[in-house]
């Protein structure tokens, strides 16, 4: 079987995003980028099922400038088995990203495409779903444990009442939620032995895949800040705090 | 004029609150406003929707596929009811954020996620970064907006509303590649973290499973319900659906206790909007202190038993 899993190159998650000044977007000059969380565990979650016995091959695919070949060299020493970049300097929104993801699962032949339930940058949780639609197969969303067998993937999902167990026919796509799994560290060996793993680089612009519409983005805003800070001494002064702001 | 159509979401018997709040939001965007009920019988759900302020009529789609919610089965009904109307909203809940990207994608529409505040028909506010920018978008309004709604940013709309309630079918193809097994509920009697006014929240502070038992306490002595950080549930302290946080429950109760949560970012994104944050840790230099309105350091285990000695005594 062919996996695919889609990483995202994002602001890493322990950088606190500045809105800059004029409203244009976030600060991203000399800030740290990696790979979107939900990703990696994708990844992992993809390298389990092989290494479970299963016969896969297991392929990143990422879009987004040259420079995302570096996040795809970490999915590469990882341990999955190709990568493909998708090139574009544009910054594309989820629409648009699974109509890339249906072109590659349509080239590919793909029996399972997992991805992030979310990426940390945007925060859209869409991109899984869409290409679930637009291929007309099973989604499986915010996964937190997934069984395959045969032809069919059992997978259980973080909802707000609980945990929602679904299965699901291949092919289908997974998004992962954060208790799937934990990714493993990247090894210095596999780092050198990723060099030499095929990293495969598309044109968007020949994929022949049609543009989606957009939402136009017209201001970036720092969020209200929350004025906190007060402290009390003891538990007395807290009821009475409390009472002050009439929650009591 | 826009015509709004609203997915409930509920159980099969109760209508869940954050349908609610979506219809505010719909309110907000302003026009003639549907609900849409998918279930097998959806008369209860369909009452309980009718009386939702401001809500013109109450589509009841009934099929026996509707029985169990599945987005891959209610995104093609979805999409073909979307013809008749410019926006198509559902909460952003797990339900609603499972569910409407894939009707879009039907539809070829790019949707926008939790909507905190509508400037106009076409233009919203939205979070990103966790929270830490807040983007203005404008979505192209053909050939429908479909947007899910951010439960924390919007009250509950009112009751008192008199909708029609009227039975529709739709000659969607659903797929049966899809299907339910099961629920695992936490059974609880507390209030409902979602929606309830007091949440009392442990972090990894609390230390174990055990001792999460003085969070219980603390929570039914304030008729709270019981969040937990995402550490928490990580270390297996509390159940999945406790987590509050970006990628856990967004929330906004009157009052918000932090027990033994650092702060971190992802976990203040969850909880800004509260109305009232207090934070007990034994680190002064937490960084929930820096958002809490009422802070106090010290051990939580001495704290605790304290304060609800005090709160008995009101």
């Amino acid at each position: 079987m062919k996996i695919l899993v889609g990483i995202k190159r994002v602001i890493d998650f322990s950088v606190r995003v500045q809105v800059k000044k004029d409203g244009s977007g976030v600060n991203t000059d000399g800030v740290k980028l990696s790979i979107n969380p939900f990703d990696e565990i994708a990844l992992e979650e993809a390298l389990r099922i092989r290494e479970k016995g299963m016969q896969a091959e297991v392929v990143a695919v990422s879009i987004g400038p040259a420079e995302v070949q570096q996040q795809l060299r970490t999915a590469l020493a990882m341990g999955v088995d190709r990568a493909v970049l998708v090139e574009t300097g544009e910054v594309l929104q989820p629409l648009m990203v699974a109509r890339i993801f249906h072109e590659l699962t349509k080239r590919e032949n793909a029996d399972l495409v997992i991805l992030g339930k979310q990426a940390i940058d945007d925060d859209c949780n869409q991109t899984g779903q869409m290409l679930a639609a637009l291929w007309d197969r099973p989604q499986a969303t915010f996964a937190s444990k997934v069984e395959l067998k045969d032809k069919t993937l059992t997978v259980t999902r973080e909802v707000d009442a609980g945990l929602e167990t679904i299965s699901v026919d291949l092919p289908a796509v997974v998004t992962t939620d954060l208790r799937l799994n934990t990714p493993r560290f990247v090894k210095m060996p596999d780092i050198m032995k990723a060099r030499s793993k095929p990293l495969q680089t598309l044109k968007l612009d020949d994929l022949g895949v049609a543009k989606a519409p957009e939402l136009e983005i017209t201001n970036y805003a720092p969020p209200p800040q929350r004025v906190g800070g007060k402290k009390v001494a003891d538990v007395p002064a807290l009821i009475s705090a409390l009472k002050e702001r009439g929650v009591l | 004029m826009n015509k709004i159509l609203v997915v409930a979401e509920h159980d099969g018997k109760t209508l869940n609150a954050s349908t609610a709040r979506a219809v505010n939001c719909a309110l907000a965007i302003g026009g003639e406003i549907d609900v849409a009920v998918f279930a097998v019988n959806a008369s209860a759900v369909s009452t309980a929707a009718g009386k939702l302020k401001g809500v013109k009529r109450v589509l009841k789609v009934e099929r026996a596929e509707n029985a169990h919610q599945l987005a891959a089965v209610l995104a093609p009904q979805i999409a073909k009811l979307a013809k008749d109307y410019t926006h198509v909203l559902a909460p952003s809940t797990t339900f609603g954020k499972d569910l409407l990207p894939r009707a879009a994608a039907l539809l070829g529409v790019q949707q926008v996620s939790d909507v905190m505040n509508v400037i106009d028909a076409t233009t919203f506010e939205r979070p990103m970064y966790a929270g830490n920018a807040i983007v203005t978008v404008k979505a192209p309004a053909a050939p429908c907006i479909l947007a899910t709604v951010r439960t924390a940013s919007w009250q509950e709309c009112g009751t008192g509303g008199t909708a029609e309630i009227v039975s529709v079918t739709t000659d969607a193809a659903v797929p049966a590649h899809t299907r339910f097994v099961g629920l695992k509920a936490e059974k609880s009697d507390r209030p409902d973290l979602q929606s309830a006014p007091r949440v009392v929240s442990g972090g990894r502070g609390v230390g174990s499973k055990e001792n999460f038992a003085v969070i219980y306490k603390l929570a039914d002595k304030l008729h709270a319900a019981v969040g937990a950080s995402r550490a928490a549930v990580d270390a297996g302290f509390v159940s999945n659906d406790l987590q509050v946080g970006q990628t856990g429950k967004i929330i906004a109760p009157e009052l918000y206790v932090a027990v033994g949560i650092s702060g971190a970012i992802q976990h203040l994104t969850g909880i800004k909007d509260a109305r009232t944050i207090v934070a007990i840790n034994k680190d002064p230099d937490a960084p929930i202190f820096q958002v809490a309105d009422i802070g106090l350091v010290g051990d939580l285990f001495q704290i605790l038993p304290e304060l609800e000695k005090e709160l008995d005594e009101l």
